[in-house]
C-alpha cells in the first residue's frame, strides 16, 4: 500500500516526479526544474517541424470525469508533440452511476496499457486515489480534482509570471474571487509561496474565502483597491455562473461593482502590474474588457504556455518511469 | 453454570469499587461480591490474577447493518465482535431496511440477538416512520416491543415542528429520544470540518456551527416540551459547553461521544485518508481537548462505539464519495483505555463512561456488578498491550484508521448473561 501522504505519493525514491497531483510537497527546486524544462519547449510550436520525440510509443489517455474542451485540448497536444499517442476518455457522471465504479473503470482503461492518465474529477482528492491504486508503471496527472487542485494550471501561471517578471522573491501578487470553490487559487498559492513571492493576497467578500484562508499562507482583503495596491500580478478568478445567484452573492452587478477590475482600479497596482485569468473570461463581471484585452493582460500567452508547461510535466513524469524500469523494480 | 472471577482486581463504577475482590455469578446474576454465598460451588473458576474484572460495556450506538444490508455486516459477525470487544450490550441504530419503526422488526432483532447469544443486543426504534422525517413511527408499539430508545439515526427531520411533536410523543411513552444534532443547511453536502485541513484539500466541509446550531434547537425544545433528550456523538468544544450549560439549568439532556473523536482529529483526514471520513466530521484539536474534559467531569457521560462496519467497495472512492464511518466494536475498550494511558481519565472514571454511564442514561440496569445485577462481566490484563490487526477483526467491516494501533488492556474473558462468550487466545 502506497503511503497516502501525497509528497511521498508524487515521487520516486530518487525524489523525481512520478505523478503530478499538487503543488504541496513539492519542492523549490522541483518547481523551477518544471518551468525549466517548460522553457526548452516554449519555442517548439513556431518552428516548422514541431515534434520531439520523447515520448514515442508512449500512450496517455486522458480520463475527464468533468467536461473540459480546452484544457483537455492543451493536453492531448502537448501529448502530441512530445509524439505520444493519445486516447480520450469523457466520461460523464451519469455512465459511472449506472454502476460501474471508479475502482473499475480504472482497470478497464489500465487494461490498454497507458503510460499516463491525465485525470480531471469533481472531487476533490480523486487524482489522488487514482494514483493510489493505479498499476506502478502508469504516472497520473492531475488536471483539476473538485476543489482540491489544478497544479497544471498554477505551473502555467508561473511560467507566465517568471517570463514577466524574473525573480519570484520580490512579488506581490493577488488572487481576486471566488478563492473559496477554486482549485487553480489553491494551486497557485501554494506554488507562489513555494517559489518564494515577498506576499500572497487573497479578495474578495467573505462568502468566497475559506473560512481558514490565512492557513493557506496568504493576507485577506475584502477591498479590492486595498488588495492589489503595489501588486505586481494580479490574478482574477472565473466565477462560476452557479454562484451567482442565491446565498453566496446578490447579483452580478454588485460583484462587478465591487469586485470587478477595470483600467481605474488597476492604477493602484504598480505601473508594470499584470492582469492574469485563467480562463475563460467572464467580460462585465471579473474584468472590464479594457483590462481583458489591454496592454497589461497576459492572459492568451497563458494559454499557450500552458502546452510548454504539460510537455514539462508529461516529459519528467515519463523519464520518472525509466527509474523504475532501469531500476531494482 | 455458576463462575467463580478469583483473585482479580475489581473495578465496579457503579458503586465505587476499585478493589482485590471475587466475583461469583449463578445462572444469568452476580450472587457474590468478595465472598461467595453460602454452598456455592462453582462450575468454572477463572484465575484473574493480574487482569481487571469489570462490568461488561454498554453501548450506545452501533449499526449492526441486519436485516438489509448484510453485504456490509450481519447480527452473527458484529455479536461475535462485541463479545471480543467486551461488549455485553448494544443498542443497534434503526437505519436498517426495513427500518426498525414497527414491532415486528425489533422482534425479529431481539429473537436473532438471543439466539445468537454473544452479547444483548437492543434495538433502537425510528423516531419517524421509515425514518422520513415527517411522519411519527408507532413509538408506543416499539415500546412494548422493548426499544427503550428511539432515534431518527444520521436523517434529519422535517423541521422543527416535526420535532417538537416528536420529543412530546415519545416523552409520553417514557422514551429518551437520541438526536444527532446537525443543522443540515449548514452541513450542505459536506465531508470534513471546516478548517485548515478541508481548507487546503479543498473539501467540501462541515462548520461547527452546523452541530451547536442543531444543539440550540434540540435544547429549546427539549427544554420547553420536558422531554429527555440523548446527543449522539458529539465532536465540538462549543457544544460541549452548551451542553454543560443546559445541563447546569436543570434540562434533562445528555450526551455521548464516539471513541474516535477523543483521538483522532482534523489532521488525520490529510492525504484524503478515506478511513477518517465520519459523521460527525473529525475536528480539531481543541475541540478534541474541551471532549475529553466533558467526558472527565461526567458532562458527556458516555463513550461509544458509533460502529459502523463498511464493505472495502464503500471505502475505495475519492474522499467526499466514500461512505463515512468506522467499525469500533473491537476498539471501544482499547481507545477508552487509551485515555487512561494518556491521563486524561482515570480508570475507574474511564470505564463508568462504558459502563454505567450509558446504561444510567437509559436506566438500564446493565454495567454494573451488585448482588443480583446481571451476570455481564469482561476481564481484561490492563499492562498486556496488544495491537490491532484490521485484517483479523472479527467484524465484517475492516474499516478503521486504528490499524496497527497499540491498545492497553488485552481482552481475557467476556461473560454474557453468565456464560464465557469469549476467551482471549493465551499467546504467553
Amino acid at each position: 500500500m502506497p503511503s497516502p501522504r501525497s509528497s511521498n505519493l508524487q515521487l520516486n525514491e530518487h525524489g523525481r516526479l512520478r505523478h503530478f497531483l499538487t503543488i504541496e510537497g513539492l519542492s523549490r527546486d522541483l518547481l523551477t526544474q518544471i518551468l525549466d524544462t517548460a522553457e526548452s519547449f516554449a519555442a517548439l510550436p513556431g518552428r516548422p517541424v514541431k515534434k520531439v520525440p520523447l515520448l514515442r510509443g508512449r500512450i496517455i489517455t486522458n480520463l475527464f470525469f468533468e467536461n473540459s474542451t480546452r484544457t483537455r485540448t492543451t493536453f492531448e497536444l502537448a501529448a502530441k508533440l512530445l509524439s505520444a499517442d493519445v486516447i480520450n476518455f469523457n466520461i460523464s457522471t451519469s455512465a459511472t452511476s449506472k454502476g460501474e465504479t471508479l475502482l473499475d473503470t480504472l482497470r478497464n482503461i489500465e487494461a490498454m496499457h497507458s503510460d499516463m492518465f491525465v485525470v480531471r474529477h469533481a472531487q476533490s482528492g480523486a487524482a489522488h486515489f487514482i494514483a493510489e491504486h493505479a498499476a506502478p508503471r502508469v504516472s497520473v496527472i492531475n488536471a483539476g480534482d473538485g476543489r482540491h487542485a489544478h497544479p497544471t494550471q498554477a505551473m502555467l501561471d508561473m511560467f507566465t509570471i517568471r517570463k514577466h517578471k524574473g525573480d519570484f522573491t520580490p512579488l506581490r501578487v493577488a488572487i481576486v474571487g471566488d478563492v473559496l470553490h477554486s482549485r487553480v487559487a489553491r494551486s497557485q498559492i501554494l506554488a507562489l509561496n513555494t517559489l518564494g513571492v515577498s506576499e500572497v493576497r487573497v479578495v474578495g467578500p467573505r462568502t468566497l474565502l475559506p473560512t481558514e484562508a490565512r492557513a493557506l499562507g496568504v493576507h485577506v482583503f475584502h477591498d479590492l483597491e486595498a488588495g492589489v495596491r503595489d501588486v505586481d500580478v494580479v490574478i482574477m478568478l472565473r466565477l462560476q455562473n452557479e454562484r451567482m445567484d442565491g446565498a453566496l452573492l446578490p447579483n452580478q452587478h454588485e460583484y462587478f461593482r465591487l469586485y470587478g477590475l477595470t483600467d481605474e482600479r488597476l492604477e493602484a497596482a504598480k505601473p508594470d502590474a499584470i492582469v492574469m485569468h485563467p480562463g475563460p473570461i467572464n467580460r462585465g463581471i471579473e474584468m472590464d474588457s479594457e483590462v481583458a484585452d489591454g496592454p497589461r493582460s497576459v492572459i492568451l500567452q497563458q494559454v499557450s504556455y500552458g502546452i510548454a508547461v504539460r510537455m514539462a510535466v508529461m516529459s519528467m513524469a515519463m523519464q520518472s518511469q525509466a527509474d523504475i524500469s532501469g531500476g531494482e523494480a | 453454570m455458576s463462575i467463580s472471577i478469583v483473585n482479580g482486581r475489581l473495578v465496579d463504577p457503579a458503586h465505587g469499587i476499585d478493589d482485590l475482590l471475587d466475583l461469583h455469578v449463578d445462572g444469568e446474576v452476580v450472587v457474590g461480591v468478595g465472598d461467595a454465598p453460602a454452598e456455592f460451588t462453582a462450575d468454572e473458576v477463572i484465575d484473574a490474577r493480574g487482569c481487571i474484572v469489570a462490568p461488561g460495556l454498554v453501548d450506545l450506538a452501533a449499526n449492526l447493518r441486519e436485516p438489509g444490508y448484510e453485504y456490509k455486516a450481519t447480527l452473527s459477525s458484529e455479536a461475535a465482535a462485541a463479545a471480543r470487544g467486551g461488549i455485553t450490550t448494544v443498542l443497534c441504530t434503526p437505519d436498517t431496511n426495513p427500518v426498525i419503526d414497527n414491532a415486528a422488526v425489533v422482534e425479529l432483532i431481539h429473537r436473532m440477538a438471543r439466539k445468537l447469544g454473544q452479547t444483548r443486543i437492543l434495538a433502537t426504534g425510528a423516531l419517524t416512520r421509515g425514518l422520513n422525517g415527517e411522519q411519527l413511527s408507532e413509538m408506543a408499539a416499539l415500546r412494548q416491543a422493548g426499544c427503550v430508545a428511539v432515534s431518527n439515526a444520521h436523517y434529519p427531520l422535517g423541521s422543527t415542528l416535526v420535532e417538537r411533536r416528536a420529543l412530546e410523543y415519545a416523552s409520553t411513552f417514557g422514551l429518551t429520544v437520541f438526536l444527532r444534532p446537525e443543522d443540515r443547511h449548514l452541513r450542505a453536502g459536506g465531508c470534513a470540518h471546516e478548517g485548515a485541513v478541508a481548507t487546503r484539500l479543498g473539501l467540501p466541509a462541515i462548520p461547527s456551527a452546523a452541530e451547536s446550531v442543531a444543539v440550540a434547537r434540540d435544547l429549546a425544545l427539549a427544554e420547553h416540551c420536558q422531554a429527555k433528550i440523548h446527543f449522539r456523538a458529539l465532536s465540538t468544544m462549543t457544544a460541549a459547553r452548551m451542553l454543560g450549560e443546559a445541563r447546569a439549568a436543570g434540562i434533562n439532556v445528555t450526551a455521548d461521544v464516539a471513541a474516535h473523536q477523543l483521538h483522532l482529529t482534523e489532521m488525520d483526514v490529510d492525504g484524503f485518508d478515506p478511513k477518517c471520513h465520519v459523521s460527525p466530521p473529525l475536528r480539531t484539536l481543541s475541540d478534541r481537548e474541551a471532549l475529553r474534559r466533558a467526558v472527565a467531569d461526567g458532562t458527556i457521560a458516555a463513550i461509544c462505539s458509533d460502529h459502523q462496519p463498511h464493505e472495502p467497495d464503500a471505502k475505495e472512492r475519492p474522499f467526499p464519495e466514500t461512505e463515512p464511518g468506522i467499525s469500533g466494536l473491537e476498539t471501544l475498550l482499547g481507545l477508552t483505555l487509551r485515555l487512561v494511558d494518556e491521563g486524561a481519565l482515570d480508570l475507574l472514571t474511564a470505564l463508568a463512561r462504558v459502563t454505567s454511564g450509558p446504561a444510567d442514561i437509559l436506566g438500564l440496569p446493565y454495567g454494573r456488578l451488585g448482588i443480583g445485577s446481571p451476570a455481564d462481566v469482561v476481564v481484561f490484563d490492563f499492562e498486556r498491550r496488544w495491537t490491532l490487526d484490521a485484517a483479523r477483526m472479527r467484524s465484517e467491516g475492516h474499516n478503521t484508521p486504528f490499524d496497527g494501533w497499540d491498545f492497553p488492556g488485552t481482552v481475557t474473558h467476556t461473560i454474557f448473561n453468565g456464560r464465557v462468550v469469549y476467551r482471549g487466545v493465551e499467546t504467553a
